[in-house]
């Protein structure tokens, strides 16, 4: 184990804890205040990296499709809203899982039905394509870096947000008090609207970068959810901060298993065995300390409080 | 004080700065009827939280026939024989009386892991269910859904699953609130009677209710318990009467 | 007492039961296989929601998470069918244990396996509520899910072919008949089961559990033990019904421990009416024939499925059953 890799490794991790921060904090955002468990966010995710990838194969400009993603994801929130969502917020847990798992069946197929079944590509901008030595010697790719700081970005103006902004102080009594914040004489519905896009803006965005990592396609939003789902009960639903560490702890223990699990277990296994053995347990890892978690904290570490 | 059926001894509970209860002692004996009052806030809904399991106090003691249950749940509690009523109705609306009542009846038996026998069939539910709604006077409604029942009988409905448990000291919380003045009479009758057969701590807003059914009576104040004494003593308390009372 | 009527809602559960027995015998007297196994599929996947259901229709447990022991199931299935034709032990320690194909074996040591699984995603599982064990029951699952994918032995993410189906002790499990039968009966089990359990104490509790916990502690009824024991029987139940689905396909893969899986279980369960006895087996067939239907005319039949759920979900809450026969009645 040479300390460049290991210092390369904690970096991908970090780069998987902001991209999750950025889908978790939407996620439990939108339950914290409106009580909603909604499985269509990773396809808010999809598309922004569909429509990025599109914008910026037309256009030629990855900051275009960038912006176009974030954009559009905002929209198709505001709309899903509008139309499907406001009529869950007083269901049961049952009816909004079905109502958004029918969300997710109608996205994925829709993207299909548009863009086909074979992947998008999307190149990294010249500008952020090279690479930066790291203490060691080895050399990082500059575009993760960017998106460890549009994390951190995110994650201090979100905190800003709700501890500076009126409207942060709106989502603050709308978590408390539902009734409250009619009483107040707030817009319980547009503001509801505004949190529910902003969180889809924020997955379009984490979508729009990650597509220019991996290929986009339908259906690329649905291990990201699940591991955001893994996220926000480690950290506590309803909770950005729990959302944040939640994230951060998950990244950098499912990157940092995945690497050297099977390495430790080539000290007393075949090799062969070995690398199964360890991918094999390396996958679970996240979910044990899941498990782990809710052994002793079973509403997360920074739970709201119901 | 070897009659004693519940003791509570100095139970402290509080929630970060606020101490909801302090240092709260009280017992309840064999045949009586135990009012606790106090005006809204003085910290019952707590109290009643740590009687019943639902809340575990930070210091203090909780005890049932001398059995120490301070750190036992509310499952475990109930099956030692502390029988409760609510407050606000938390019956099983869409379930008839008879199948409410019955519930209580198999926790008193303690056999909910038998996979194969129905329950309609089975006399020793059916037939102590049945009694215990007899001893509240719904015969009649045994067979109806809890949905279709007036306030006052659901009351009553409370109190006989309560009784069906065969509790050792009964715990009833409100029962008279909503009641018009025929069935809170009803209901004043009934727990007359009852008294002899199971210690009642009787938390009520009713005041008529009160003097006339406790035989004592505790007076909670700002989480404080500020008077024991029988109902005279506590009509005539000055401390009673200007924290409570409203002179 | 009145006299003893049939409910209109019995009459909807045997006449969808009945034909669902008739359909495939007249098919396979005209020589249509292809129904047959249709009719088998229905079976098999109403007896995976039966199992679903009880969780989530009597226990009011939301498990997003079935698939684990839908696909558990099936790879029991699976592994035993590949040790027994490559006759090497699936076990050499503590004990050896050969492969066999014999399903008499198989289904106890799926359900077994599934048993075991349940109780200990469910031990966890159950302490939380509410959303928290939506999202936990779907991890655990995919957990399962990302194993099975990358542990190779078993195919990994190709999955592990059954190229003999397993047997049945005085039947040709491979005539596709004689093998709707099996699963049929299997099915009828399950919901005979699933009704005498809901009549006992132990279903008695399980009511009072979904619809008042804080009743059933006041009864000294402790609602954690009675939760953990039905999600295990519910889990045993979708596991048979897995074993069963991977002879029917004679293949087993990850796409069995797929949340889509959990989902589509689900879903069957909503499409039928929710704590409804019934209830899956018509959301079975309603969703077996969109399937095939829909899947045959375009290939984005999920989207119409989606538009379908959506529709059932906000507007029509009693799904099929719902239709049929009314409102549910008290229990």
């Amino acid at each position: 184990m040479t300390l460049p890799l290991l210092f390369e490794q904690l970096l991908n991790g970090l780069q998987l804890g902001t991209m999750l921060f950025l889908m978790a904090s939407g996620l439990t955002l939108v339950f914290g205040v409106m009580g909603l468990i909604n499985l269509a966010h990773g396809s808010f995710y999809m598309v922004g990296a569909f429509v990025t990838a599109w914008t910026a194969g037309t256009t030629g400009s990855f900051w275009v499709g960038l912006g176009a993603g974030i954009l559009a994801a905002a929209a198709v929130g505001a709309v899903v809203e509008l139309l499907v969502i406001r009529r869950l917020y007083h269901r049961q847990h049952l009816d909004q899982v079905l109502a958004t798992f029918a969300l997710i069946l109608i996205f994925s197929e829709g993207t299909r039905w548009l863009f086909g079944s074979s992947p998008l590509w999307l190149n990294v901008p010249e500008a952020l394509s090279g690479a930066v030595a790291l203490p060691g010697g080895s050399r990082y790719p500059v575009f993760r870096l960017v998106i460890i700081a549009v994390g951190v970005l995110v994650a201090v103006a979100l905190f800003l947000l709700i501890s500076r902004t009126r409207l942060g102080m709106r989502i603050r009594a709308g978590e408390s008090d539902r009734e409250m914040i009619g009483a107040l004489g707030i817009d319980i519905a547009k503001l509801y609207t505004l949190v529910f896009a902003l969180g889809a803006a924020l997955a379009g965005l984490a979508g729009s970068m990650i597509g220019a990592l991996q290929s986009v396609q339908v259906g690329m939003g649905e291990p990201v959810l699940i591991l955001a789902f893994v996220v926000i009960v480690i950290g506590g639903i309803g909770s950005i901060k729990g959302a944040l560490i939640g994230s951060i702890l998950v990244g950098l223990v499912d990157t940092l298993g995945r690497v050297f699990l099977p390495s430790l277990f080539k000290l007393f296994m075949a090799p062969a065995d070995a690398s199964g053995v360890g991918a094999a347990l390396a996958s679970m890892l996240i979910y044990v300390l899941m498990a782990i978690i809710l052994a002793f904290k079973p509403k997360g570490l920074f739970a709201a409080n119901d | 004080m070897s009659d004693a059926v519940l003791t509570l001894s100095h139970l402290h509970k509080s929630f970060g700065a606020l101490q909801a209860t302090q240092d709260i002692s009280l017992d309840l004996r064999a045949g009586e009827i135990h009012a606790l009052i106090g005006p809204n806030g003085a910290g019952k809904s707590t109290l009643i939280g740590q009687i019943t399991g639902h809340l575990t106090p930070d210091r203090g003691k909780v005890q049932l026939a001398g059995e120490n249950i301070t750190a036992l749940s509310v499952a475990q509690r109930a099956r030692r024989g502390l029988g409760r009523s609510f407050q606000v109705s938390s019956l099983a609306d869409s379930l008839s009386v008879l199948r409410n009542v019955m519930i209580a009846v198999q926790g008193l038996q303690g056999h909910s892991f038998r996979f194969w026998k129905p329950v309609h069939r089975d006399a020793s539910l059916v037939e102590p269910a049945r009694a215990a709604i007899a001893r509240m006077q719904l015969e009649s409604r045994a067979e109806t859904p809890v949905s279709e029942l007036s306030h006052g009988e659901r009351r009553q409905v409370e109190v006989a699953c309560a009784l069906a448990l065969k509790p050792r000291a009964l715990l009833l919380d409100e029962p008279m609130a909503g009641l018009g003045p025929e069935g809170s009479a009803r209901l004043t009758e009934l727990l007359e009677e009852l008294k002899h057969e199971v210690p009642i701590l009787l938390i009520e807003h009713d005041m008529d209710a009160v003097f006339r059914l406790a035989d004592r009576i505790s007076v909670l104040v700002a989480g404080q318990m500020i008077a024991h004494g029988v109902s005279d003593e506590i009509r005539a308390n000055p401390l009673v009467r200007e924290a409570y009372l409203g002179d | 007492m009145t006299v003893p009527r049939i409910h209109r809602e019995t009459w909807v559960n045997w006449t969808l039961l009945g034909l669902l027995l008739v359909a495939p015998v007249i098919a396979n007297a005209l020589g249509e296989v292809y129904y047959v196994n249709l009719a088998t599929r229905i079976a098999i996947v109403a007896m995976a929601a039966v199992g679903l259901n009880l969780a989530i229709g009597y226990g009011g447990m939301i498990s997003f998470g079935h698939a684990a022991f839908f696909g558990l199931g099936g790879y029991v299935a699976g592994i035993s069918a590949f040790h027994a034709f490559d006759m090497t032990p699936v076990l050499s320690w503590p004990v050896t244990m050969t492969g066999t194909d014999n399903l008499l074996v198989i289904w106890p040591a799926a359900m077994l396996a599934c048993a075991v699984l349940a109780l200990a995603i469910g031990s966890i599982s159950l302490r939380t509520s509410g959303v928290y064990f939506i999202m936990i029951t779907l991890a655990f699952a995919q957990m399962i899910y990302y194993f099975a994918v990358s542990w190779p032995t078993y195919g990994g993410e190709d999955g592990l072919p059954i190229y003999l189906r397993n047997q049945f002790p005085g039947l040709d499990s491979n005539d596709p008949l004689s093998f709707f039968l099996i699963c049929f009966v299997a099915l009828v089990l399950a919901l005979a089961i699933t009704a005498r359990l809901m009549q006992s104490r132990f279903g008695a509790a399980l009511s009072m559990a979904r619809i008042n916990e804080t009743r059933l502690a006041t009864a000294g009824i402790a609602p954690y033990p009675i939760r953990l024991v039905a999600f295990v029987i519910s889990a045993v139940i979708t596991g048979l019904a897995g074993a069963l689905f991977a002879d029917l396909n004679g293949f087993v893969g990850p796409s069995m421990l797929s949340w889509h899986r959990s989902g589509e279980i689900m879903v069957i369960v909503i499409l039928g009416g929710v704590g409804r006895l019934y209830g899956p087996l018509s959301g079975a067939i309603l969703f077996v024939l969109m399937e095939t239907l829909l899947g045959g005319l375009t290939e984005y039949w999920l989207l119409f499925l989606g538009l379908v759920l959506l529709f059932v979900v906000l507007f029509a809450r009693g799904g099929v059953m719902g239709l049929l026969a009314g409102r549910a009645r008290h229990e």
